[in-house]
């Protein structure tokens, strides 16, 4: 019950970016660049979710809130979505469908092969993140959705690739970034050591798939 | 997590009560002008002493200019709360409040180098040297976007020939004010402060090439450059160096600040030019402010009349 609300509210929450640019775009609150603007709230939101779903693991293990796993699936999906709007934003309002000079943006401009590549690989983990799915893949899901480490990576590069000068802000996203991998390296590493020193306990559990 | 909201676009920035005055503001300025040119008055009292000088003085007695082209003007509320004013900050939406407060008088312009006049000049004797023009070009930013200003100001040749450059000055480069206390965006390192822009003597010396002080027939705004800057039509806006304290002549190339922060994406020259693309983007197209497709971006941004100052160079070298 309680699970049910949070997803409720982190669902809800989730959607106020959204909202507001929408409300922005029809009171025309959006400034003098309203494309540049959706384009780069989109993009945002994209990887801040991201980041927060590579958050979920490390807040449960250190602050012990196991049911923070409950959530993890929807936050994934909401950074997909708004993955799907900044593509739709780069295909619609800023090319105009002209896929002839998208394929070869995608193909010459490497921040934008970047950004391509993080979407692309968010397709298969959402498709795959169904009950059934999981079911199926067994082990392979697990394996599958470590993509999410390398769609993390691609999206912070695009973004540190595509600014002029001021690196400031996509730096802030590789420092949350680098943190949440750090943690990760670090868990494995002392995983490793425990194995080596009792080979005999050293079976994988729930614990450690979820790293 | 802790993850900072993105800055997009904060509330404050965008009041009714703002839009509202600026849309006043810009009709005020347009019926001004107007009416002064329906009367033709030739009245050149602008800025006496002593009188406040700020973004919502009206400059009297504005001469039309054969250059000015007739497309559709850029509202007033654009042109002045999207700048790229690193000055003030990297965020476009940014400077127009943190240049609220800047000071452009008094004022003055440091006129050195291979000149016969070196002199330091206030600002407003430099801009009763010659009769004020308006002057509406088209102005290209080099992320791919566009707008067309009402600029108001002169030839830049006027002030260079009354500082009488030498024969060995080639070049022209002009240097914003430092000054960190006063434009926040320099206590970070993003570009090396302070500013410098530079011009090749045949190119300033350009018909085409604007000493500006006003816009939309008035003082200039001061995330727009207040109290002096230049601009060059066809080439991207970067070029177009704003709140200049120095004129210095000289005989070898100046190093831009953006060149120097990225040689490989910004030249000398950085002329507007379709063909060469930006290492990162295509510069083919452009988004004019306030439309909604893209447009093709036009040699030279449409100035043709340059295109002779580069006769015989490899504009793809010389980007």
């Amino acid at each position: 019950m309680k699970l049910r609300f949070t997803k409720i509210v982190i669902f809800v929450a989730a959607l106020i970016p959204l909202a507001r640019l929408a409300w922005k775009a029809f009171h025309g609150g959006l400034g003098a660049n309203p494309i540049e603007v959706i384009t780069h709230s989109t993009g945002d939101w994209t990887l801040i979710l991201i980041l927060t779903t590579l958050a979920i693991t490390p807040l449960r293990k250190l602050t012990k809130q196991y049911w923070l796993i409950g959530v993890r699936r929807m936050i994934g999906l909401l950074a997909f979505f708004y993955g799907c709007l900044h593509f739709t934003t780069y295909t619609w309002l800023d090319k105009f469908f002209d896929w002839h000079e998208m394929i070869k943006d995608i193909a010459k401009r490497p921040f934008i092969t970047m950004g391509f590549t993080a979407f692309v690989l968010l397709i298969p983990l959402a498709l795959t993140s169904t009950r059934g799915w999981i079911r199926r893949l067994g082990r392979n899901w697990q394996r599958l959705h470590w993509l999410i480490y390398v769609a993390g990576i691609a999206a912070v590069i695009h973004y540190i690739w595509l600014v002029k000068a001021d690196l400031r802000k996509p730096l802030q996203y590789a420092l949350v970034l680098g943190v949440l991998l750090l943690y990760r390296i670090v868990v494995w590493a002392l995983e490793a050591r425990k194995k080596l020193a009792h080979p005999a306990v050293g079976r994988p559990t729930a614990e450690v798939t979820e790293v | 997590m802790l993850i900072k909201k993105p800055s997009d676009v904060p509330p404050s920035e965008i009041t009714p009560k703002g839009v509202y005055l600026n849309r006043r503001r810009f009709i005020a300025g347009a019926a001004a002008a107007g009416a002064v040119a329906v009367a033709g008055v030739g009245l050149r009292e602008l800025s006496r002493p002593g009188l406040t000088v700020s973004a919502n003085t009206k400059i009297d007695g504005l001469q039309k200019s054969p250059f000015s082209t007739t497309e559709p003007q850029t509202p007033y509320k654009d042109v002045t709360n999207y700048n790229n004013f690193y000055e003030f900050s990297t965020d476009k939406y940014e400077p127009a409040g943190l240049a609220k407060d800047f000071k452009t008088r008094p004022w003055t312009v440091t006129i050195d180098g291979d000149v016969k006049k070196k002199q330091v000049l206030d600002i407003d004797a430099i801009i009763k040297m010659a009769a004020p023009e308006e002057r509406i070009y088209r102005h290209r930013c080099v992320e791919g976007w566009s707008i067309v200003v009402p600029w108001v100001g002169f030839s830049l040749s006027e002030l260079i020939k009354r500082a009488d450059p030498l024969p060995k000055a080639k070049f022209v480069e002009f240097t914003t004010l430092y000054d960190p206390k006063q434009m926040p965006g320099q206590r970070v390192p993003v570009l090396q402060w302070p500013y410098v822009e530079g011009l090749r003597m045949d190119e300033a010396m350009h018909p085409l090439a604007l000493l500006c002080f006003g816009m939309y027939g008035e003082v200039l705004p001061n995330q727009d450059g207040a109290p002096l800057r230049v601009v060059i039509p066809w080439k991207y806006g970067f070029k177009s160096a704003k709140s200049i304290v120095r004129i210095h002549f000289t005989g070898r190339q100046p190093m831009n600040s953006w060149q120097l922060s990225a040689p490989n994406e910004y030249g000398f020259y950085s002329n507007v030019n379709p063909n060469v693309d930006h290492p990162r983007w295509s510069q083919a197209k452009e988004r004019r402010l306030g439309e909604f497709f893209k447009r093709p971006t036009l040699m030279f941004n449409g100035y043709d009349q340059v295109a002779s100052l580069y006769t015989g160079m490899d504009l793809k070298k010389n980007f």
